[in-house]
């Protein structure tokens, strides 16, 4: 991995010039996830939390194989499943690793109103920098795939950082290395595309799934984390994938051309904030509920 | 497996059956999805239940547990109906054309010839090869040896014997050749007959073997299809049955032997497939070598008969390998009692233990129940929880008087005395003295540990045991060596092996296990020269190359015959690291080492046709080169090397006959030369092919209390058992990691029983058996659907087995505390003489 | 759980600032890639003890293997060299690092006596002296040299060894030496189950 590619190309809430705006992006990273060659076994799950250093999760049995319902400010990749009948009666069980898209225009950047808090890199890892996170949220609200979680107890938000310590050495991503059957990939955009498309061409032309495809959603310029499906006609069976991710509307227009409206309002939601804690102290940590209601049959 | 994992990425079809492999074996599964991804090879998954392996196959098929014998009979039938063999391996490399002693009788009514029916057991005489020469095209030839029917009046037989020349009709016309009496066996297995016992519609049916046996359509030997199983084969009073069935098929097929065929057993454990090699089992010795019985006067005796000789057609040739058997045993007899054994003493035969009966699992537990079995060393074997049925396993504990474990978690076994439901009060008349010894993880050891490719692969210590948790083999060289000084200074019963066992190692209450490696492996204790030349080859203490120099005359000493090669003169070759796989097909010769001879794929000389061509070019293993007069390949040839293809020599040199066999004659099995369909011991139906002999009439049942068997009036449901891919056996209940991926216990049921019994998802219900009852949460799903057995609907659930009263979430009391083997029968194969673990029956309610 | 290692990630993980080790200097730092772990940790090639796909794991610990250092694993991933795993490893291989630190583990020897309701400690020594005790007694008295028909027996029918199947090749075989040369028939293996 070159130097270049974890320069800065986007920087949250960023008053000043970007280091590494106009380079030259020869090294955008890809993540591709063959939904096809899934096999739901979760190896990617550990491989995650084993890297990142979190252990144990409290987990509830919900009528599925999938850990919890969500993923978690801890627990970054989740696989999603989903009992699906086809039209033929023949069944399903579709499986997809659930995580940060890293997505080529970030919504969470985008809303994000504190300075360096979320960083783009010029390889495309779209990076949390919990130092300068102010824990106000914004990020989740501007996220299409309800990726970033708050964490109560440190305060701050958290998401998958694709192992940027691993790539920017030359690794590759924990969950990557882990995957049994290779359904996960790594490599350049460019090649993962091909890839995705050429395993998508086979699906349809061998297997009979005439609506095979490949995910990269065009409404946030496309992901660095790209999807084969069998089913591209209906990504929302795969553990609610949208079909049509964007950033909400808000979020552009907050950034956009009512920017200083927003820096307005951030400082008075700052100061609103201190208010809030010198008259009602710091907030207690609220345990999180698991949500169960994720619309699976029981 | 005959082949290896890398291996299934040169398949073009995979028959997965009694096997979970995405779930219990994800990275050996990457090569099934290569071979689809670079082959387009198709998958076809047949399992009680659509597993996370079925959602990758090109076609699922849902079939009621314990009926394969009926599917894969059924395949037999079609492949022959429709020409989808492969007529010149089948005519040339296995017994096809062998003709079958007079008196033979297929079982239409469940029972071969041969049956007494008072002692439960066969007389085999009849299951053997007729005496003779070729009767190809002659088929009102009358026999040459004609068949007397054995009387009980006669004076006792001599033990049959497979015949030196076998008559045979290479025309396959002959009415008692093994080809048509194996067709007229599995012409009854109809489709219509295979959907009223499996359960699996017609036309599902026939799509499933047809896109099997597509692979040989008109005969075309090009492609190669594979045939993957684990214990969902094995687990059935008939296992051993169920997997010669496939054996035969691919034998039919001609795809043993060939890169991306084979009958692969996935093993499920890390060194499994080492532990049988190495005979911890009491039916064998290290390399499949026989145990000595009390019939055997001496050791001469005793070779004669575990020594097969030869059994073939006249002009055709038979390597018959285990004619070495001396070879090997002495040699085994010498690495066991060092210079005691000497050639006056029968190289120390007598010292071996003789075996009488049957002592397998089952029997240890009920022998312990009647008192008989008073002390048990468990090491890293959960026996309460492996079942079959706990309860029974507990009760036998009670009795015993001494336990020792030696595990690395608190475990349900070393536990057993206060298992849930076993008060205080209760533990105090337990009289059952337990020491639960702390041993040493997986990363804390080094030495060799054999995969299910045979691969010996070492591992190296990373990290010292914690506090005081010691080596296993010093824990084991410590208590024996304590043993035998008691035995050296107050003498007692028959000291003589235990004092003459050699335990030469340097350290011998530490040892070393590359000492052991290399014992394994085996040395010359002697000069040992060249026939032909005369000249020393290996001079005495030097390690052997390998096998090939095993002498019966005490010159060389060897552990296991199979492992020698794995550490030779040139070094160890078990620790090898290159990556380099030259032919591209995934044989990586010098990557750890392979037994036998470093060969990766077993049988490969039936991958080329008569000439010593490949049947395929594009995928050669080995090929007879004319130029050099040798065998020559990209792995190792399971062969002679000089033996010219026009010699004939059967490319299956293990067996006497050269050949494969899809009929397995006299001692090979216990209930019949062909495979038949026999219902489990608890079963739904009557067997719809012959109610009157519904299960194996060889199955023996206990008379324990507790061996009790559920009436299918009142126990309607099927029941089968597995791991999860999350989950691995009774270990990693104490692995947080794991845990949290599957929290809890559960049972999967199909959503129209959930509906009829008013339970949804979540709920907690029983599961209960005649033996047992079993509490967990409701799984409720559209993954396994109700099955038309017969015209009537039967349901089949679920149960994962990973959940005991010891654990995480167990001593948090965040789950039942109930072992899925409370409900399992301690019924077994007769053969391999594993227990029914699948396909047993239960009731399920609400709790 | 295993809060001493995590806690010393922690601090790496914040500590670990401006990567300037790994030629990145991102100064003025808007952004700080945090240090890899493994970087300069020892690597133990070992095979995963699980399934008999016998998947190589690299087995990473602290220091360099020096003589002054006791090793403590950090980490754990597949071994890209071997052919059949190439790196990859499955949910139970990924989690090995927590088998090996696990607070669960047995640490030393117990014994639970005839009638008593729970463990008692026992040092190494008594526990093998009264094992082998107990293994002579129960041998003499249940040992058949003759059976019935005076046919040579060999045999010690009061006692039975239970083998798992994740340990070594060596160890089985020492077993079964040991084991059959105390006349054992009652040998049985995972193998058979």
């Amino acid at each position: 991995m070159s130097q270049a590619s974890t320069e800065l190309i986007r920087i949250s809430g960023h008053p000043g010039t970007v280091p590494g705006a106009g380079l030259n992006r020869e090294f955008q990273v890809c993540k591709l996830v063959d939904t096809t060659t899934c096999i739901g076994c979760k190896a990617c799950e550990v491989a995650c939390l084993e890297w990142n250093g979190y252990t144990f999760s409290e987990t509830t049995f919900d009528n599925s194989y999938q850990t919890m319902p969500e993923t978690a400010w801890n627990y970054w990749n989740l696989i999603k499943f989903n009992e699906h009948e086809r039209a033929d009666g023949s069944m399903m069980l579709l499986m997809r690793k659930d995580q940060c898209m890293h997505c080529e225009d970030p919504g969470c950047l985008a809303a994000c109103p504190a300075d360096a808090a979320i960083v783009q890199y010029a390889n495309g890892i779209v990076d949390f920098q919990q130092a300068n996170c102010i824990g106000c949220g914004y990020c989740m609200t501007g996220c299409p795939f309800n990726i970033p979680k708050f964490s109560p107890e440190a305060r701050k938000v958290f998401k998958c950082t694709l192992c940027n310590d691993r790539v920017s050495v030359g690794l590759e991503p924990a969950c990557i290395k882990a995957c049994p059957t290779g359904c996960l990939h790594f490599g350049t955009k460019k090649e993962m595309k091909e890839m995705a498309q050429t395993r998508a061409d086979q699906l349809r032309d061998v297997s009979g799934f005439a609506d095979a495809g490949v995910y990269d959603p065009p409404g946030v310029s496309g992901t660095h984390v790209i999807y084969v499906l069998h089913d591209a006609k209906n990504p929302e069976l795969y553990g609610g994938l949208p079909k049509d991710p964007h950033i909400p509307y808000s979020v552009r227009l907050w950034k956009g051309p009512l920017k200083w409206l927003g820096n307005l309002a951030m400082v008075g939601g700052l100061l609103g904030l201190a208010w809030h804690y010198m008259r009602f102290g710091p907030k207690k940590e609220e345990p999180i509920q698991p949500d169960n209601g994720n619309g699976r049959r029981p | 497996m005959t082949n290896g994992w890398v291996d299934i990425k040169n398949t073009d079809m995979m028959l997965i059956m009694g096997g979970n492999p995405a779930e219990n074996h994800p990275c050996g599964f990457k090569w099934a999805m290569e071979a689809k991804r670079n082959r387009n090879a198709k998958i076809i998954s047949v399992d009680p239940r659509f597993t996370r392996t079925s959602s990758t196959a090109d076609l699922f098929v849902q079939i009621r547990a314990g009926t394969d014998i009926a599917f894969l009979g059924g395949l037999i039938r079609y492949a022959i109906e429709n020409n989808r063999y492969a007529k010149e391996y089948l005519i040339n490399y296995t017994n096809a054309a062998f003709i079958v002693k007079e008196g033979f009788k297929l079982p239409e009514d469940g029972l071969y010839s041969g049956f007494d029916s008072a002692a439960g057991t066969y007389d085999k005489t009849t299951w053997n090869y007729q005496e003779g020469e070729d009767l190809s095209g002659k088929t009102d030839a009358p026999a040459s040896a004609a068949h007397a029917a054995p009387s009980a009046a006669a004076a006792p037989a001599p033990p049959p014997a497979l015949p030196p020349n076998v008559a045979y009709d290479l025309t396959l016309q002959h009415p008692r050749c093994v080809f048509q009496l194996m067709k007229q066996q599995y012409s009854r297995y109809t489709p219509e007959t295979v959907e009223r016992i499996t359960g699996i519609p017609k036309e599902q049916y026939l799509k499933a073997i047809d896109m099997f046996t597509s692979v040989r359509k008109d005969g075309d030997m090009k492609q190669v299809a594979t045939i993957i199983y684990a214990v969902g084969w094995t687990q059935h009073t008939f296992g051993t049955q169920i997997i010669r069935t496939a054996a035969m098929i691919q034998l039919l097929l001609g795809n043993v032997g060939r890169a991306g065929g084979g009958v692969n057993a996935l093993r499920g454990h890390s060194n499994i497939q080492g532990a049988t090699d190495m005979a911890g089992l009491f039916d064998s010795m290290p390399g499949y070598l026989k145990v000595p019985t009390p019939t055997d006067a001496d050791l001469a005796s005793f070779l004669k008969r575990t020594t097969p000789t030869s059994s073939k057609p006249s002009p055709w040739g038979s390597w018959n390998y285990y004619s070495n058997t001396p070879a090997f045993f002495v040699s085994l007899l010498k690495a066991l009692y060092g210079d005691a054994a000497t050639k006056e003493n029968g190289f120390g035969f007598d010292y071996l233990p003789r075996v009488d009966r049957d002592y397998s699992w089952t029997h240890i537990w009920e022998d312990m129940y009647n008192g008989k079995v008073k002390g048990m060393m468990a090491f890293g074997m959960n026996g309460v929880m492996i079942g079959p049925d706990t309860n029974k396993n507990i009760n036998a504990l009670k009795k015993a008087d001494w336990l020792v474990v030696g595990e690395i978690y608190q475990d349900e076994t070393s536990e057993f005395w206060r298992a849930p439901g076993i008060t205080a009060d209760e533990q105090k008349t337990i009289n059952t003295t337990v020491y639960r010894l702390p041993c040493a993880g997986f990363a804390e050891k080094d030495g060799s540990m054999t995969n299910s490719a045979r691969w010996v692969t070492w591992k190296y210590a990373a990290v010292p045991p914690p506090g005081q948790a010691r080596l296993d083999q010093d824990i084991v060289a410590q208590i024996f060596l304590r043993v035998r000084d008691l035995y050296k200074k107050e003498g007692g019963k028959f000291p003589d092996p235990i004092l003459n066992v050699s335990w030469a190692y340097a350290d011998s209450a530490h040892p070393s296990l590359s000492q052991v490696a290399m014992e394994l492996n085996g040395k010359a204790l002697a000069d040992l020269k060249d026939d032909k030349t005369g000249q020393v080859v290996v001079k005495a203490g030097q390690q052997l190359p390998g096998f090939a120099l095993l002498k019966d005359d005490g010159t060389t000493m060897c552990g296991n015959w199979i492992y020698s090669g794995c550490w030779t003169e040139a070094g160890s070759q078990i620790q090898r690291r290159g990556t380099e796989d030259p032919s591209g097909m995934g044989v990586f010769p010098n990557w750890s080492w392979s037994w036998p001879a470093n060969r990766r794929v077993l049988y490969n000389r039936a991958s080329c046709n008569l000439d010593g061509k490949p049947w395929d070019p594009e995928r050669k293993q080995v090929w007879w080169n004319e130029a050099a007069g040798k065998w020559a390949g990209n792995d190792v040839p399971d062969f002679k090397a000089d033996s010219h293809p026009k010699d004939h020599l059967g490319p299956f040199i293990m067996n006497p006959e050269g050949v494969g066999r899809l009929f397995a004659p006299i001692g090979v099995l216990a209930e019949g030369p062909f495979p038949e369909h026999y219902e489990p011991i608890e079963s739904p139906t009557k067997n719809l092919l012959h109610p009157e002999q519904s299960n194996n009439p060889l199955v023996k049942k206990f008379k324990s209390p507790y061996d009790k068997f559920g009436d299918p009036a009142e126990y309607t449901i099927v029941c089968t058992t597995y791991r999860l891919t999350e989950q691995y056996h009774y270990w990693t209940k104490n692995n947080p990691m794991n845990v949290q991926l599957i929290p809890e216990p559960f049972v999967e049921i199909p959503v129209e029983l959930a509906e009829e019994k008013g339970i949804r998802g979540r709920d907690m219900i029983h599961v209960i058996s005649a033996r047992g009852k079993y509490t967990a949460k409701a799984f409720v799903t559209r993954r396994l659907r109700p099955m038309m057995i017969d015209g009537r609907k039967v349901y089949q659930i679920g149960l994962p087995i990973h959940q005991g009263y010891r654990g995480i979430q167990e001593d948090a009391e965040r789950d039942a505390r109930t072992p899925a083997n409370l409900l399992t029968p301690a019924v077994t194969d007769p053969n391999a003489h594993t227990p029914e673990s699948k396909g047993f029956l239960v009731k399920v309610e609400k709790a | 759980m295993q809060t001493s290692r995590r806690d010393f990630f922690k601090v790496a993980a914040v500590g670990g600032v401006a990567a300037t080790i790994f030629g990145f200097d991102l100064k003025p730092a808007y952004a700080q890639l945090k240090e890899l772990k493994i970087a300069r940790a020892a690597e133990t090639r070992s095979t995963c003890p699980y399934c008999a796909v016998g998947c190589g794991v690299l087995i990473y610990t602290i220091g360099d293997k020096a003589k002054n250092v006791t090793p403590q694993v950090i980490h754990v991933e597949g071994d890209p060299d071997h052919p059949t795993n190439r790196g990859t490893l499955c949910p139970k291989g990924s989690s090995l690092e927590q088998d090996m630190l696990n607070p669960r583990r047995l640490t030393k020897p117990q014994v639970r006596r005839p009638g008593a309701t729970d463990w008692q400690d026992i040092s190494w020594d008594q526990a093998l002296d009264e094992i082998a005790r107990w293994t002579k007694k129960t041998r003499d008295a249940t040992f058949v040299e003759k059976d019935a028909k005076g046919l040579p027996a060999n045999r010690c029918e009061g006692i039975s060894f239970i083998g798992g199947c994740t340990d070594t090749n060596e160890f089985n075989y020492l077993v079964v030496k040991a084991m059959r040369s105390l006349g054992l028939v009652y040998l049985e293996n995972q193998a058979r189950v």
